[in-house]
This record gives C-alpha cells, structure tokens and sequence, in this order.
C-alpha cells in the first residue's frame, strides 16, 4: 500500500505516514491536528473542507492525499500572519458573517482563492463563484457583504 | 375527519415535544462553601429557579404547554461568580449552537453588573458544572434565561454595593456602580469587584422577582455587541465536537441496519478480525466498529458482513393516506379548541373556500453532523457531543448504561448548528458504546448519509381547512385540522365567531419524528395564511385589507404595516410572471409579517426576488445578532417552502446526499430587508424561530398572483420547478 511521508503545509514541511489512499481533509484534521478545515458532507456538495493546493480551491474531503504531491496546501490555520487576521478574516469577523460558524473557513479560504483571480467582482459573480459553499444557517446576505468588504480592503495590496 | 381507529390512549402530550417526557430532575447538590473555595473563594450568586415567564409572556407561549405540566423546578436555574480576580464567570445549561447566546447572554450580564462584556466568561452545558437545564429550545432561553441572568447580576451588585457600604462603613445610597466597580462620588473613593470579592466566601440565593434594569436604560444590552470568541471562529482555532482528541483515542464506525427498525440476524466478522487494532463490538441489535484511524475504521466496517431482517415498509406515495388514516381525533388526546357553532356558521356563509395542504417530512441537515467523543474512566462515563440538551443525553446514556446519572458528565462544546434537531443522544450513545468495549476513548462522527438518515425528522402532515367569510369580509367560520404535523400555531390569530381547530396525533408516524425550527408553527402558518389569501380573493379584497381587518392583535397589525410600508405593497405594479404575496403570524412570543416578490419562469422554476420581513420580539437585546437570525431564518424557509422533501421506501431514505437532497444556496437568495420593530415596553423573546414561519405561505401567495396557480403542498417546487402541469 503506497505510503504518503510529508506534506507540505501553511508553509512548513510537515512529517507523517498516511495511506495514499486516505483523504487529504482527514490526514490533516486526524494526523496534523488542524482541525479547522470541517467535514460537511464528504461528497464535494458543502464545501465546508476547502483548502488551497497552490492557491486553488479544493474539496479536501474528496482529494487523495496521495495526489498532493509537493503543492503547498493552505488551510484556515495559516491564513493569519504574526498574530494579524488575513483581511478576509477581518472582513468576516467584522460583517459577522457567520451564526454556527461550521461553514466560515471554506467560506474564507473560497473566497481568499476567489478574490485573488477575481479582484473587483460584481454581485452575481460572488455568488456564482460562492455557490458551491453552503451556509445552513442562511448567512449568505452577510457573507457577501464580507466579500466585498474584503475586496475593498485588497483592492490594490498583493494579499 | 371522524375516529378511523380505536387505539390505545396516546402515550404523548404534544408530539413534537415527546423530548420533553422525562420528568425534570434537580441534582444541584453540592457543598456551596466547599465549592466555592475549590474556586478560591470570592461571591456566588445562586438563582432561584421559578417557573419562568411572565404571565403575559407565558399566554403568549402556545407551545410552551408542555412546561406546565412540567413546571421546571423550583431549585437553581443558573449562577454567577465573582472571583478575587475581578472574573465574571456564569454558569448555565443553555448552550450554543450558533443562535448567539454566548454573546447576547454575556451582554445581559454585563449590562446588569455594570462591568464590560470582556469580563464576562459563559459556561454552558457541562452537566457537571451547570445546574440542571431542560434544554436550549423553543425560543425560551431570552425571555426566561436571559431574565434570570439579570436578576442574578442585579443580585450581584447589590451584594458588592453592600460590601463596599460595609468596607466604608456609608450608607448604600450613596454609591453606585460603573464599569466593574463600586463608586463614592463623595468621596471619590472606588473598590473594584476583585477587591470586594477577595477573602470572601459568600453564597447567595435570591429569590425571584430581583429587580431588573428597565430596557429603556440597557446601556451595553440593546446594541450590537461582537461576537463572543468571534477571532476563534474565521481562524479555525474553535474546537467544534468533531475536532476534539484525547490520547489513544479510536475512530468508531457504526455498521448500520439495512433498514429502520431492521433487526441483526448474523454477523460475519472473520475479515475484520485481521486487521490490526481494530475491535468490533456488537451488542443486540448494534454492531460497530473502532479503530485507530478512520481510513482503517471504515474499511472494518465495510468489511464485515452483516445479515438484517427488515420488514416491509410504507414510502412517500402512500404517506399521507397512511397519516389521515391512521390520526386519532383531536379530541381525544390531541389539540381540540372550538368557539360557537363552525358547522352552522359554515353552512350559512356566502363564501367558502375549503383546501388540503400537504407537509412533507425534511431534515434540519446541521452542516456539523452528530459527533461525540466518549471516554470511560472505571464506572464513570465522560461525553462530549453537539446536543440542545446536554442533560437529557445524561440521562440517555444514564438509561443505555444502566448507571446513575451522577456517574455520567456531558460535555456540550460550541456547536455547528442544530434548529431543533439535536435534542436526542444517539451519537453519544453508539460513542459511549463502542468506547467500553473497545476499551479506550472512541470518536464517533456521523456521516452526511447517517445524518440524513438516522437523525429524527420534522414530522411530515395534512392539514384540512374550511373557512367562510361575509361579504363584508369578515371571517365567519374557521375549521381546521392537522394531522400529525403538530399543533404549534394552530390557533388562528384572526377573529372569527365560529371555529373548530384540531390537532390529531399520528401514534405510529412512518419516520422519526422530532422537533425542528419553529415546529409545526411553519406548517400551520403556510396553511393558515395560503388559506387566507383564497378568502380575500373570494371577496374581492387586497390581500392586506383582508388581514387588517381580522386582526385584533395590536402587534401584529404593526407589523403588517411595517412591512407593507418598507416593502411599498400598495404600490406594487403587476408585471407578467412576477407576484407578490405576504402573509404574518404569531409565535413564541414573536410577531411576524413577510411581504414576497417572486418571478416564475415559464419552465416553473421560481425566483425569490425580495423578501422583507417585519418582526416584534418585545424589547431587542442585540440588534445585529437578530438581523442574523431573521435574515438566516427566512434563508433557510426557503429550502422548506420550494425544494426540501425526504424521499423514502421500505425503511430507506432515498436522497440521502446534498446532491439529491435540495437545500438553499447563494443563488437562491433574495434580497432580504429586516425591519426590527423595538418594543422596549414588552418583555424579550428569541427570534431563533418564529422568523421562518412567514416565508412559505409569502412565496406561496406570490406564486399564485404571478400565475393564478395555488400551491397547496410544501415543498411548493418540488425538484426546483412548480408542477405547472398539475
Ligand atoms: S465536506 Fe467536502 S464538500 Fe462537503
Ligand atoms: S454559519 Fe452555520 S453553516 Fe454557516
């Protein structure tokens, strides 16, 4: 059985000893311990275990650990820098965007990975791009005030 | 509508509330000095209990019927200590599960102790550090344990008051509190609450009725206050119940019946036996498995070969036939209430309008599915899980263990959301389970299939209604019958002279039953306010004039016009495939009222365009947390109202995925306009549920002036599209 030995995470090489087989989402809540990226639904429909794999979005749950190769994986955990929120944080944080909160990492790393290809994004194009993320406790009015707060705040900074 | 059966009595008061069965226990009992000085002294404040509301508040609590049978025991509701510290730490079994009570209880603390919200820590729902609390449901915990909580920190300044008097050797009078201290002006001298607390060891028991600050004079209540741990949640550092470990913990997995009410006939578990560290436990009909990493847990599962004997069982297409058929009549042991003579009143109305609606059965689908995390220590069971009510799954797993409750402690962390569907302890039962016998602490995380599966569901119904109007447009006469779904919200609010409303219980319903958002109220107020529309169009009259005018409540009047007025009702202008409904309520205390924009598109898909919504929860705690929870309410009505519905078959669920399974996305949110009418003269009450009532029959009642056609079922778009056909 093919053997996953390190992966490479918020910016550090990190040691372990998977199965390939095993789900990225499970091999870093179970064996890294960052346990900020959730399980929703395991079939690509929530979107609650979004990580980034060279700053694409991915569904963790349904991602291969073994597939991950050397690409640098970004989760929740290592958006903050030095003790300061990532503006997509602030920006969430600040609108509240959020009741439950199950859903606001992959709503915050969809958005971080969003803004970056699509720095100035109109309305429908937030939601287009958002509407694989749930919110089962409907803050997506919220949600998409943030975005566009965020939007704002990057406008012109390379984050 | 008559008696089909001659069953048994039903065994329950009000269906959806068959949580609540057990009998309240208090089991507060602890040495208060001995404790307090585990705490290294300072003041406790301990809380009376009382049976709660208001008597205004209590009338107004329909659904709170049950707790009067059950009054909640006249012990300790909640306590609040003072530490040497200057620490403010409130202990209650409320909990959290996204509806923002940390945050809007801390302020009502912090308003009332006069010391800034960051001084204010919560503990929530640890049977073995809070008193007993029957649960966090049914919109109670504003209007009763916020209340408490302000007694208990009106309560707690004065004894700092009297303290800093005693210190000074002054009068009372003459000082005041601010900012966590207490004040003489006079004699601009100041102690703070850490210094008055220190070499105390004092323990209080108020009585009810403590004095409160009038809500007019709320200074850190009545505002937006942040978010209580707001950081740990956009950072991923709150540990939910699915993200906790403790050393040597195994990953279970449950091998599930083929079926509901499935029994086990054999299990083959040769496969699994060689799998290294895995242990398989099977106890009656149980059968699981635990091992050391989740990969491994779910390939033992699937590995072992497990033989079910399932009975054949009814599915969708027979459900409501089977409901009717099989409800007992209202009278007896259900709902019944009835004014004057409906049958005559009827009979002689120059307009009547008389429909079916049908409800189908859906799930609350929290986006954190059941988890608990079990671990046992000599005969001794520690849980932690996602539950509304932490003791009541102390009690289950006190049962399941045949153990005294006292050996049993739950743990409830921050939860990913619940809308009254985690009141049971499944999760923490099968976790506890598969801990002893593995030996060792177990982890148990439901999957999206378990949950939509083997969670309880909001009940599905029928609901009948004949109604007669004059043509004055006055409501004559008023039946109605709900079979099964609940009798949440079934009175009518309007006036009518002559009415007959029923709830008729089905004692042996299909699927699992249990509580959700709002309950029933959501079924009854689609059926109550489509039917309402069907009247006013009878005689001729806007649907809001026809409401106005059968409206007695003063409340819900302004909240009709609050909303009209925000939403312009009367200048709506009719466009091809676009409609506009509304319709409003009463529940739990909330009044609400929803107007609706819809577009239809010619395939039937509909479009919710804007939704405005005026609400009256009596005097507001935390403006923006309510926005949050109106706007999110209506978000999720929409699932409910156009697209949720269980499909199932011979003890299967058919659509047990997201995928199959529709629920509200971004794309399906409107423009949503919350008006907040402040009622500072009025008592508080939660808005966790009564926003949602409103959204379906609005929508509904939009549809059908956007293309005549009146859907009486919800989901009303079944699939996504309207059955333009039918
Ligand atoms: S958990 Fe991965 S998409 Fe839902
Ligand atoms: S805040 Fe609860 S799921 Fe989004």
């Amino acid at each position: 059985m093919a053997r996953v030995t390190h992966l490479n995470v918020n910016g550090a090489r990190r040691a372990l000893d998977v199965d390939a087989d095993a789900k990225l989402l499970w091999v870093l809540r179970d064996s890294l311990d960052l346990t900020g990226t959730k399980f929703g639904c395991g079939e690509g429909q929530c979107a609650a275990c979004t990580v980034l794999l060279d700053g694409t979005p991915r569904h963790a749950c349904l991602t291969r650990v073994g597939e991950v190769g050397d690409r640098q994986v970004t989760t929740i955990e290592g958006l903050e820098q030095n003790g300061r929120l990532h503006p997509v944080q602030a920006a969430f944080l600040e609108v509240e965007a959020m009741q439950c909160a199950y859903c606001t990492s992959g709503m915050i790393l969809g958005t971080v990975a969003f803004l970056r290809r699509n720095p100035h994004p109109t309305d429908p194009e937030i939601v287009a791009a958002m509407d694989g993320h749930l919110c089962r406790c409907g803050t997506y009015d919220r949600i998409l005030a943030a975005v566009k707060l965020a939007a704002s705040r990057l406008d012109g900074s390379a984050a | 509508m008559s008696a089909k059966t001659t069953l048994p009595p039903p065994p329950e008061v009000e269906l959806e509330r068959y949580e609540l069965r057990e009998t309240p226990r208090y089991r507060f009992a602890f040495d208060r000095r001995g404790f307090l000085q585990s705490l290294g002294g300072g003041i406790a404040i301990l809380l009376a209990a009382r049976s709660a509301l208001p008597a205004a508040a209590q009338a107004a609590q329909e659904s709170g019927q049950a707790f009067e049978r059950h009054p909640i025991p006249q012990a300790i509701d909640a306590w609040l200590h003072i530490a040497p510290s200057g620490a403010v730490t409130v202990f209650t079994g409320k909990v959290e599960v996204g509806q923002n009570i940390r945050t809007s209880l801390s302020q009502a603390v912090a308003d009332e102790l006069r010391v800034p919200m960051s001084a204010v820590t919560m503990v929530m729902g640890d049977t073995a550090r809070v008193p007993f609390d029957m649960g966090t449901f049914g919109s109670r915990t504003t209007p009763q344990m916020g209340t408490e909580l302000r007694r208990a920190s009106a309560a707690a300044r004065n004894v700092l008051l009297n303290l800093a008097a005693k210190r000074w050797g002054c009068g009372c009078d003459v000082l005041h509190a601010a900012g966590g201290a207490v004040h003489d002006p006079a004699k601009h001298r100041s102690l703070t609450y850490g210094e008055l607390a220190q070499g105390e060891l004092l323990a209080e028991t108020i009585p009810a009725h403590e004095p409160t600050t009038p809500a007019a004079e709320w200074t850190v209540a009545g505002a937006p206050a942040p978010k209580v741990n707001g950081r740990d949640f956009v950072t991923g550092k709150h540990r939910y119940t699915p993200d906790l470990k403790l050393p040597g913990m195994l990953y279970g997995k449950v091998v599930r019946p083929s079926a509901f009410g499935a029994t086990l006939v054999a299990a083959d578990v040769s496969a699994v036996q060689a799998m290294p560290g895995v242990h398989v436990i099977r106890d009656g009909d149980f059968l699981g498995v635990a091992a050391p990493d989740l990969l491994t847990a779910e390939r033992a599962a699937a590995a072992v070969k497990a033989t079910w004997h399932a009975q054949p069982q009814i599915s969708n297409a027979g459900l409501f036939g089977f409901l009717t058929a099989h409800a007992r009549p209202g009278r007896e042991g259900g709902v019944h209430s009835s004014e004057g003579d409906v049958a005559a009143a009827l009979a002689a109305a120059p307009h009547r309008v008389e429909a079916t609606y049908h409800i189908a059965y859906i799930q609350h689908c929290p986006l954190e599915p059941r988890a608990a995390l079990a671990v046992w220590n000599g005969g001794r069971l520690t849980v932690w899980t996602g539950t509304q009510r932490p003791f009541g799954v102390q009690e289950q797993l006190a049962q399941a263990f045949r153990m005294p409750e006292a050996d049993v402690r739950v743990l409830m962390p921050d939860t990913g959301s619940a809308y009254g569907g985690k009141h049971t302890g499944e999760c923490a039962v099968e976790a506890a389970r598969l801990a002893r016998g593995a030996g060792k602490p177990v982890h148990l995380l439901w999957t999206r299939e378990e949950e939509f599966t083997w969670a309880y569901f909001r009940p599905a119904g029928v609901i009948e209604i004949k109604a007669g109007v004059n043509p004055d447009g006055r409501l004559a006469a008023w039946e109605m019958h709900n079979y099964n779904s609940g009798p949440a919200a079934l009175n009518t609010m309007y006036t009518v002279p002559h009415k007959l409303e029923e709830f008729h219980p089905v004692p042996n319903a299909p699927l699992r039953q249990g509580s959700y958002r709002s309950l029933a109220a959501c079924a009854n107020h689609f059926a109550r306010e489509s039917h309402m529309d069907d009247l006013a169009h009878a005689v001729g009259l806007d649907p809001l004039d026809f409401r106005l005018k059968n409206c007695a409540h003063p409340r819900l009047h302004d909240v009709y016009l609050a909303a009209a007025k925000q939403f312009n009702w009367q200048g709506r202008r009719k466009r091809p495939r676009h409609g506009f409904g509304l319709a409003g309520g009463i529940e739990k205390g909330g009044h609400v009222a929803a107007c609706a924009e819809v577009r239809v598109e010619p395939d039937g898909e509909v479009r919710i365009l804007r939704v405005v919504e005026a609400f009256d929860c009596g005097a507001i705690v935390n403006p923006n947390g309510l926005r949050n929870q109106i706007a999110g309410g209506l978000t999720m009505g929409i699932g409910g109202a156009l697209y949720e519905a269980i499909e199932f078959a011979d003890g299967k669920i058919l659509n047990p995925t997201f995928a199959r399974y529709r629920v509200p996305r971004f794309r399906d949110q409107p423009q949503i306009d919350v008006v907040l009418v402040n009622r500072k003269d009025e008592p508080s009450f939660g808005a966790g549920e009564t926003p949602i009532v409103g959204l379906a029959p609005a929508v509904g009642n939009a549809i059908f002036d956007a293309i005549a056609l009146r859907r009486r079922d919800l989901p009303m778009a079944p699939g996504g599209k309207l059955p333009l056909t039918a």
